[in-house]
């Protein structure tokens, strides 16, 4: 199942709808990276609120389209891991080193408002 | 043919002497109980006064240890006349919770029931001292119900304890990891006593829900009360602080004493991705600062209203 993704502004957002195949998560992938560049946003947000696995695939995946991404000027955010999920994701030793999280979609448009701010007001 | 008739008559026999038997069993428990009801104030007393001798049940006054004994006394008869315990059972469990919260401790209970069961075949053997046969039949109907008196009673009396330790284990654990907020989007988690692994996972499950409906953004855990820091639990601290990450929270850590924060640099435990602050009250200053909060004394305060 392709993950949708819209544009909002500046931002994209994929919202994940039902558990994702790896095959799946590598689509992602690169729809991200591809629209990013070709709507040249500042800024993506990945909803996992539906999810309620996370592997290591899974997390290794989205630590690098963060990387990717912010190679290619964009932040990124993952919004929305369940409380379950993220006990189990620290259990497993699996870590999303350092990209940005936040609670839900809201809070991410936020994170990455004020992260612009930041590195805006440090050009200064 | 004569033989197999011979072994029928023998077992009938066997069978007739066993009903007999029983039946002399109760015929002398009911002398015996009859004897009891007899002499009840003299060995009532006599028991309370053995009772005070052996410094047993210190915790209670003269008078109600008397009139606990009278009830015990009581249905201690009752129970060797009918034979069952479960008045007996009901009664000591109810004992049982009214004198464990007095500091009643289990070898008293069972003292008392042993000394009871001693000043009765004293009495027995006083009564019977001159035919020695019937004081061993005597003896033979009588020990097996004591003791299984003093069983019950010292059961009832350490099954009741260990409802009430179950119980108050469940209330420890209740509240032992209360998630508070103290601000919009802060919370703090004063964590009191030793963690172990059980205990660490149920304040990160308590933490991560609270994180999720309180939308927190700031988390100050408190470790002020928890008395030793080894690195079990700090690894799962740093376990509590990345789960609290993932679902967007900051969390400051505060109250490590010296000697934790000694022992964890000699255990070389890293917790250099974890943001600390001496106190709770810098805690929760940092985290204000963090969330963008300014408190600030009103001007002209000094008057006391």
């Amino acid at each position: 199942m392709r993950v949708p993704i819209l544009k909002q502004g500046e931002y994209l957002i994929a919202s994940i709808q039902s558990a994702l195949t790896d095959q799946d998560l590598m689509q992602l992938r690169d729809d991200l990276a591809d629209r990013a560049g070709r709507f040249r946003s500042r800024g993506i947000i990945v909803d996992v609120t539906a999810l309620d696995v996370m592997d290591s695939f899974a997390c290794r995946t989205l630590r690098s389209l963060a990387y990717i991404l912010r190679l290619r000027g964009a932040q990124t955010a993952i919004v929305g891991i369940q409380p379950e999920v993220a006990f189990a994701m620290v259990q497993l030793g699996l870590a999303l080193g350092e990209v940005e999280t936040a609670l839900d979609l809201e809070e991410g448009l936020v994170r990455l408002r004020q992260g612009k701010l930041r590195s805006a007001s440090s050009e200064k | 043919m004569v033989l197999q008739r011979s072994a029928h008559v023998e077992k009938r026999a066997q069978d007739n002497r066993e009903v007999s038997k029983h039946d002399a069993t109760a015929a002398l428990l009911r002398e015996l109980v009859a004897h009891l009801r007899e002499n009840r104030t003299q060995l009532r007393e006599e028991w309370v006064r053995r009772i005070t001798e052996s410094k047993l049940l210190t915790a209670m006054t003269r008078d109600e240890i008397f009139a606990e004994a009278t009830s015990v006394y009581d249905k201690y008869v009752a129970v060797l006349e009918s034979g069952s315990v479960e008045s007996l059972q009901a009664y000591a469990r109810d004992l049982s919770e009214r004198i464990i919260p007095r500091g009643v401790e289990t070898h008293e209970v069972v003292g008392i029931v042993l000394l009871l069961r001693d000043v009765l075949a004293r009495s027995l053997f006083k009564k019977y001292q001159s035919d020695f046969g019937l004081l061993n039949r005597v003896l033979d109907a009588y020990e097996p119900a004591a003791n299984r008196i003093a069983n019950t009673v010292a059961v009832s009396f350490v099954q009741e304890r260990e409802r009430i330790i179950r119980q108050q284990q469940e209330a420890i654990r209740e509240l032992s990891t209360p998630v508070l907020q103290v601000r919009e989007r802060l919370l703090i988690l004063p964590i009191i006593g030793i963690i172990d692994p059980q205990r660490a996972r149920q304040v990160t499950e308590q933490l991560l829900r609270g994180i999720r409906a309180n939308r927190a953004k700031v988390v100050v855990i408190d470790i002020t009360g928890v008395p030793s820091v080894d690195s079990t639990v700090a690894n799962h601290l740093v376990q509590t602080v990345d789960a609290s990450r993932l679902m967007g929270a900051t969390v400051i850590v505060t109250g490590l004493s010296s000697e934790i924060a000694q022992t964890l640099v000699t255990i070389g435990v890293d917790l250099s991705k974890m943001k600390t602050v001496g106190d709770l009250q810098g805690g929760i200053e940092e985290a204000e600062r963090l969330l963008g909060y300014k408190v600030m004394m009103e001007q002209n305060s000094d008057e006391p209203r």
